[in-house]
């Protein structure tokens, strides 16, 4: 498309980067001599946790740091240019014109009260010189370049009246507009659901192979990364810890840190009765920290006095592969640090725990109705850890605030350890209270900013163990505390002073203060780093075999759930389509629907032979719920009208596994034994 | 932590992170927050007049170079000079002197008055803002209602039949400030109530006057700060209009309002009566909105 490329168009130069933000009259070191090259065409990854730097790379690339950060050294060069020295103006064609950026969070990257068209023309008519129409034109090939089908009605919308994915094949469409050479994506995929996610990547293929644009892939998803980059670099602490292959670092690691980061990940196939997960201890170096020797040394488990003292270099360990370590050699004999120790699970009689007959819970928006649970019905045992996926929207989380009580139910029968539990949580017996109690996805927002962690568990200790006098307290808080893995240094301090992963404690810990008989757990680690998540999902798991607990454990992240659940919901559009034993639900024959579900996983477990499902459309609006069966509209395996007009019966596959499906058990699961076939890139 | 085999070392743990306790912690963040207003020039500028007028208001009367009530029939409207800097009125009295007195008056009702409508008003937008449904329907229209009629006119006629008096015009600046503070403590309220850890104090049983109170309060004190001060900004002018209009505190008083009031029929001979008293008055308010200014911009960052 663009004329006369100079010689190395796209390639990325980094030496040396270092970069600071000023705080308080303090330079703190963000990035320390960062170094990579991406060459044309190429995708280059960048992972790591949160902190460690990724998106500050994106943005020096981008020449879009905030104003308090500070380059303190190094160069950037950009096709051949020095891109450090180029000024505002310079800046402002480069951007758009040959390099362009996709940000995580569509919805707030595009301009809500502009017609989409116009948002596109926009570019063209800034960086073309494209007079309206041309840019009109111009606009409409690019969203269908973009996949995404009803063009000229899309063009017509405000960003409100498309879905996350559609907003964010927008950006791409914007960001490709003029065919730049360089494409900077920050967690592009973060805030979608697992089908969009995939559709996402998959357009992001498709285009690589069009435009042929480098590429600088900024996640923190391990899975995504390996899928879509061929380099990756692994950054810790601001430093490249690593970079090679993406497939040869994750097959093959050198760095102790990305050893841990893949073992920290549940994979599929991996349960909690058999598989432990490996966190990586301690916690990332603050901002500024003064660290001698290797930023990693003090959560190492193969550190020694060298490592303290001085910096290891990059260190070649194959053809492009490099490692930051010293002892890099050894990294593949590091033996898995968790214990392997189970602890012992208490005895649970086999009864029911929550009964739910027939849950319905609704809303009223200005006269319309919108169903957000439609009909559910679940036993879960004493002891059982129950897990509920489904896209956003589908009513997950709805059903569990209906459970314990936050919300009203519209109608349908709740009954928990023979109590009646349909009311809300004011209205219910203490009893049932104490419990029934949740952990809520974000620990930022669940612990009150203004009150001491000590202040935050004696008042649940008082109103759900009904323990009195603050002696007393303060002895059942430090087992409480214990139980938790928190240290007594962590009560006297506000929940800000605390990591995520401490803060998610100190909400397990609340929850658990009256010996609650059921947890709902509503995306616990969600919020949080993978080896966070692995600490604090070994810890649930711990406390749900020792104390006999029974969860309700929604994840979007169908490993994590496969991992902690004994028997799995999948729900659609406020419906249960498919439940049954763990096993069961994730192995075929299951409800179309999970199989897309399942399909949808980035994995860095890289199997060729898995057949990819791509659902079409988006998921519909609660307000006008499909006819028959709900999934229709997207369904891969669509029989024909009979779908679409009648509510599909549960089909029975096997002793505890049923979905709901016009397809039998026998007929489906050889049907899934091949990909369907379907429409290759149509999305309305 | 692990000890990995053959390698024959020791793995330190890890340092621990510094953690505060609460008073430290709390320490801390005053300390910020006095930096960053410190830092803030709106902030001191307003400040430095807010300070000045509060000082004078208590020490006026060593301040003050002539008796503020200090009646002369020789000197009437004498232009400013050496000896009286901003002239005198028609009965003679001293107009610097008259200013420097008429603060008291105004930094009492004022504060008082904004103390009075930031109970009520916290009051009133706790509840409606939490319990929602029919109370929230009701007080708020009742609000509405409220908020439509004209303020002024409204205190203007509640002192004309309740009768004048320092402690009536609290009570009515304050009252009319009720609905107004409460509409802005509602809508924080709104927010916090949303969040989670007010779903986890209703999941343990707490009732609604202790999450009110003991959860949500301390999470909105910078709207609440910032109302108060721009509240105060406005009972200045609301207290110096009754007293213009003639229904405050009455000759020979040396309240701003007044002196406005009385020089108004002497503008063409001796403009000093009305401008001086005019310029304290705007400098006063203009201070309190800075410090308003000030506040609002390091709370909500």
């Amino acid at each position: 498309m663009s004329a006369a490329p100079p010689v190395q168009t796209g390639a990325v130069e980094i030496d040396g980067l270092t970069v600071s933000y000023r705080r308080r009259q303090r330079l703190l070191r963000v990035l320390t001599d960062v170094s990579f090259t991406i060459k044309p065409g190429e995708a280059y990854g960048l992972v790591g946790e949160s902190g460690c730097g990724k998106t500050t790379v994106a943005m020096s690339l981008m020449r879009y740091l905030p104003p308090n950060a500070v380059i303190e050294s190094g160069s950037i060069t950009f096709g051949g240019d020095d891109l450090l020295a180029a000024d505002e103006r310079t800046l402002r064609r480069w951007r758009g014109d040959r390099m362009a950026m996709v940000y995580q969070d569509p919805g707030t990257a595009l301009n809500p009260s502009i017609r989409i068209g116009d948002q596109i023309a926009e570019v063209f008519r800034f960086h073309r010189g494209m007079d309206k129409q041309e840019a009109r034109e111009a606009s409409a090939h690019m969203v269908s370049t973009v996949q995404i089908s009803d063009a000229a009605g899309v063009l017509r919308r405000y960003p409100h009246e498309l879905s996350g994915g559609q907003q964010q094949r927008i950006m791409f469409a914007m960001a490709l507009a003029t065919d730049p050479d360089l494409l900077v994506l920050d967690e592009p995929t973060t805030g979608l659901d697992a089908t969009v996610e995939a559709e996402v990547l998959d357009l992001v293929e498709n285009l690589r192979d069009q435009f042929n644009t480098s590429i600088l892939f900024v996640s923190h998803n391990l899975g995504i990364v390996a899928r879509m980059c061929e380099r990756v670099g692994v950054l810790y602490a601001g430093r490249l810890i690593e970079q090679g292959n993406a497939r040869e670092v994750f097959r093959d690691p050198r760095h102790p840190y990305t050893l841990a980061l893949l073992r920290c990940v549940p994979r599929l196939g991996m349960r909690k009765d058999t598989d432990r997960l490996d966190p990586i201890p301690g916690s990332l170096p603050a901002l500024g920290a003064d660290m001698p020797g290797c930023v990693f040394a003090d959560r190492c488990p193969i550190a020694r006095d060298r490592c303290v003292e001085s910096p290891p270099e990059l260190m070649p360990v194959s053809d492009g592969h490099m490692a930051r370590c010293f002892f890099h050699e050894e990294v593949p004999d590091i033996p898995p640090m968790a214990a392997a120790t189970q602890e012992d699970a208490a005895p649970v009689p086999d009864e029911v725990l929550l009964q739910v007959s027939d849950l319905v819970k609704t809303y009223k928006f200005s006269g319309t109705e919108v169903v957000a649970v439609g009909g559910v019905d679940v036993v879960i045992k004493r002891g059982e850890v129950f897990g509920l996926v489904g896209e956003s929207g589908s009513g997950k989380t709805s059903f569990a605030k209906c459970i314990v009580g936050l919300i009203d139910v519209t109608s349908g029968e709740l009954s928990f350890e023979g109590m009646d539990v349909s009311k809300p949580a004011g209205k219910r017996p203490g009893e049932a209270r104490r419990r029934l109690q949740m952990v809520f996805q974000n620990p930022d927002n669940a612990l009150n900013p203004t009150h001491s962690v000590r202040a935050i568990l004696r008042r649940s200790l008082k109103l759900l163990a009904g323990v009195r006098g603050r002696d007393q307290q303060d002895h059942q808080m430090n087992d409480l505390a214990r139980s938790v893995r928190l240290e007594p240094r962590h009560l006297d301090v506000r929940p800000s002073a605390l990591s995520g992963g401490l803060k998610q404690r100190v909400a397990i810990a609340r929850s658990f203060a009256g010996s609650p008989a059921m947890v709902l757990c509503d995306e616990p680690t969600s919020a949080l780093d993978v080896s966070v998540q692995a600490a604090i999902l070994n810890l649930l798991v711990d406390l749900q075999r020792r104390q006999g607990v029974s969860y309700v454990f929604i994840s979007h992240d169908l490993a994590v759930v496969r991992y902690v659940s004994d028997s799995i919901g999948v729900m659609y559009l406020g419906k249960l389509v498919d439940v049954g034993s763990a096993e069961q639900v994730f192995a075929s024959p299951h409800h179309p629907y999970t199989e897309a579900l399942l399909s949808a996983i980035p994995t860095f477990d890289i199997d060729e032979s898995r057949p990819r499902i791509k659902l079409s459309g988006t998921l519909p609006s609660a307000t006008d719920v499909p006819s028959g069966c709900p999934f229709h509209t997207r369904c891969p395996r669509v029989l024909g009208e009979i779908c679409r007009t009648e509510v599909p019966p549960w089909q029975e596959d096997g002793e505890r596994h049923r979905y709901r499906c016009h397809i039998a058990p026998a007929e489906l699961e050889e049907l899934q034994k091949t990909a369907p076939e379907q429409a290759e890139d149509v999305v309305a | 932590m692990a000890s990995v085999e053959g390698s024959g070392l020791e793995i330190t743990p890890a340092p621990p992170a510094p953690v505060l306790d609460v008073r430290a912690d709390r320490r801390r963040r005053r300390r910020e927050l006095f930096r960053a207003l410190v830092r803030s020039k709106t902030f001191i500028v307003g400040a430095a007049i807010l300070i000045f007028w509060v000082f004078d208001a208590i020490f006026w009367r060593a301040i003050v170079p002539h008796d503020p009530l200090g009646v002369d029939p020789t000197g009437t409207l004498k232009a400013p000079s050496s000896a009286h800097w901003f002239g005198t009125d028609n009965l003679g009295r001293d107009v610097f002197s008259r200013v420097l007195a008429g603060a008291a008056t105004v930094l009492v009702i004022a504060p008082a008055a904004t103390a009075l409508g930031l109970l009520g008003g916290t009051t009133v937008g706790l509840v409606t803002g939490f319990y929602r449904g029919w109370v929230d329907d009701v007080v708020s229209r009742i609000v509405d209602a409220f908020l439509a009629l004209p303020l002024i006119v409204m205190a203007v006629l509640v002192l004309a039949s309740l009768g004048r008096s320092t402690l009536n015009m609290i009570l009515v600046i304050g009252i009319i400030f009720t609905p107004l503070i409460a509409r802005t403590v509602r809508s924080a309220v709104l927010v916090e109530r949303e969040r989670e850890y007010v779903a986890a104090a209703r999941l343990r049983g707490e009732r609604g006057i202790r999450i009110m109170v003991w959860e949500i309060l301390p999470n909105i004190t910078g709207p609440i700060t910032v109302e108060a001060t721009v509240r105060l900004a406005y009972a200045i002018f609301a207290a110096t209009t009754i007293a213009f209009l003639g229904l405050g505190l009455q000759d020979p008083s040396p309240d701003w309002g007044l002196q406005i009031a009385n020089g108004r029929a002497y503008m063409q001979v001796a403009w000093w009566m009305v401008i001086f008293p005019a310029a304290a008055l705007a400098t006063l308010v203009v201070g309190v909105n800075l410090v308003a200014d000030g506040l609002k911009r390091v709370v909500e960052e």
